[in-house]
């Protein structure tokens, strides 16, 4: 029973990390409905960033992270006004592409800067000392990937249910038109959404490069957020959180009960299966038009 | 009063379609103009140019709003000018509640009191959208979500209010009470451009009505005169008279306005 517990308590450490991918693909797909495929190569070059002004200045980890989120947001706005804005009437195809291209741009980028070798991350929080939770046992690094999650989540729920931007984000995607005719900038909308989805998908690989930092630390990641975005039906927040949740204890059950070789494919599965049976997401409730 | 709003001679393409052929008209500021025309007339997009809604339209003329160029500008900074646009078929924005949608109707402005207040008088206006208060705006009636979308438009402050086939798909009971509503907004100093197939009703609420007819304006006029022409009557208010039962005769007329 212990045991049990123990697997789904870190199933839903590591889904953690996969919702806050997966939250940063729904931030940027409900708005610009673009299936974001560089999320999680803006997060890693960011991350190098850190790693760098850590290494070549001598900064600690409180100035250097800030830095990093600030980049990423830099770096996700300028994405979209010089690529993304650039493609007239895109659909869902070339879209793939275009953030399938700038995919490989960014790790090559990071492959040629930094090389292809692992590094190691100065991180305050040692991925491998354990804090005991009764009879459960959890590192102090996974402990603080959950709250930082938790927090992070709620911050971006309050901020679409309360802030006037967040809800002028969601007007924009409902109706493009009619949000510009209200004085929206929807231009402006969608920058602020890739810079913002861009700084939470940075979070997730800072909390990830103490464990593992090279150059496709962020490819796993990413389809497992991208899988726990389509169970939840690319659309909805708490939906993508429940996913990852499920795909990361999931992936533990499979991984301690059938096979470890195979544990990481178990995403697709799920993705396969949730297409099969409710294509439109399991957590979806949206408005269908009347035509 | 002055001219609040002033098309001059505007010709208006959708890619290759020639939609807008040549196009005149002034709002006088304090007045309700009507737009009266069949399907595919063009009237929509004529408050979609002057809204700047067409991409790099108008081809040719010019509009100016308060003796200033407008054609050309971006449509939000157009809206921030005083001109509002409600849409034909509503376009609320659907999975938003009705209280969000009014306040997106406000967006831009910063007077918080201000739109406290307004918000209230657009209750007060109809009181059904504050019953709907947290309603998604999608699960309206047809009638609920156009009362809406007037209520929205009005967010902006607007000193000139566009306004597309309001009483479309409303019941006749509906569209009375639209019209009373466009009658109140009006008497509160509010300038309006209203498009409608529903002629008697517009040319009843309106002062000045023109009749457009692919892409161009026809005839220009009086409401209370043009209530009286005998073309109007038979082409748009659906009042026949005897000699023109025969549809040959019908169309030789209406050959003679072009
Ligand atoms: N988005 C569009 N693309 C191409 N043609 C259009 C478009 N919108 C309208 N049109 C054409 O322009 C003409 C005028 O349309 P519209 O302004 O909508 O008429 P109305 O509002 O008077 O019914 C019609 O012939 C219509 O087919
Ligand atoms: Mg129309």
């Amino acid at each position: 029973m212990i045991d049990f517990l123990q697997i789904i308590v870190s199933g839903i450490a590591v889904g953690s990390s996969y919702a806050l991918m997966g939250l940063a693909m729904v931030i940027i797909y409900k708005t610009t409905e673009v299936p974001n495929f560089v999320q999680g190569e803006m997060a890693l070059i960011s991350v190098f960033l850190a790693f760098m002004i850590i290494n070549s200045y001598g900064a600690p980890v409180y100035v250097a992270f800030p830095c990093a989120l600030a980049f990423a947001a830099v770096l996700g706005g300028f994405l979209e006004f010089a690529v993304l804005r650039r493609a007239k009437e895109p659909n869902i195809l070339s879209l793939i592409v275009i953030t399938m291209g700038l995919e490989m741009v960014l790790m090559g980028i990071v492959s040629w800067k930094f090389g292809a070798d692992a590094k190691t991350m100065p991180f305050p929080i040692s991925p491998y000392d354990s804090v005991a939770l009764g009879e459960i046992f959890i590192s102090g690094l996974e402990l603080l990937t959950m709250l930082t999650a938790l927090v992070l989540m709620i911050a971006i729920f309050l901020f679409y249910r309360f802030s006037k931007l967040g809800v002028a984000m969601k007007a924009t995607q409902q109706n493009k038109v009619a949000a510009r005719l209200m004085g929206i900038r929807t231009n402006r909308i969608n920058l602020l959404t890739w810079g913002m989805s861009s700084v939470v998908g940075c979070v997730a690989g800072l909390l990830i490069s103490p464990v593992v930092m090279d150059p496709y630390m962020m490819w796993d990641p990413m389809l497992k957020g991208f899988t726990a975005a389509v169970v939840g039906g690319m659309t909805s927040l708490p939906g993508s959180v429940v996913g990852a949740y499920i795909v990361g204890v999931i992936e533990h059950l499979f991984g301690a009960y059938v096979s470890i070789e195979f544990k990481s494919v178990v995403a697709f599965a799920i993705i396969v299966l949730v297409l099969c049976i409710k294509p439109s997401g399991l957590f979806t409730r949206h408005y269908v038009k009347k035509v | 009063m002055g001219t609040l709003l002033d098309i001059k001679n505007i010709e208006t393409y959708y890619g290759l379609i020639y939609a807008i052929r040549g196009a005149s008209l002034t709002v006088e500021e304090g007045t309700v103009t009507a737009i009266l025309g069949n399907n595919g007339a063009g009237k929509s997009t004529i408050l979609k140019t002057v809204m700047g809604l067409i991409e790099d339209q108008p081809d040719k003329g010019a509009i100016e709003y308060m003796g200033r160029r407008i054609d050309g500008m971006d449509t939000e900074d157009i809206v921030q000018l005083g001109i509002s646009y409600v849409p034909e078929g509503r376009e609320v924005f659907e999975e938003l509640s009705v209280r969000e949608n009014l306040l997106m109707g406000a967006y831009t402005r910063k007077d918080k009191l201000g739109v406290e207040g307004d918000l209230e008088r657009m209750y007060e206006y109809f009181p059904v959208l504050r019953e709907r208060e947290t309603q998604w705006a999608g699960t309206l009636s047809g009638g609920e979500q156009q009362m809406l979308a007037i209520a929205r438009g009005l967010m902006t402050r607007p000193r000139l209010l566009l306004l597309d086939e309001p009483s479309l798909g409303l019941s006749p009971i509906l569209v009375k009470e639209i019209f009373k509503i466009i009658r109140t907004i009006n008497d509160e100093g509010v300038t309006i451009l209203l498009v409608e197939q529903n002629a008697r009703m517009a040319l009843n609420v309106s002062q000045a009505g023109l009749i457009l007819e692919n892409g161009r304006f026809v005839m220009k006029g009086k409401s209370e005169d043009l209530k009286e022409d005998k073309d109007v009557k038979e082409f748009y208010m659906g009042v026949r008279s005897e000699a023109s039962l025969k549809g040959y005769q019908r169309w030789k007329r209406k050959k003679a306005w072009r």
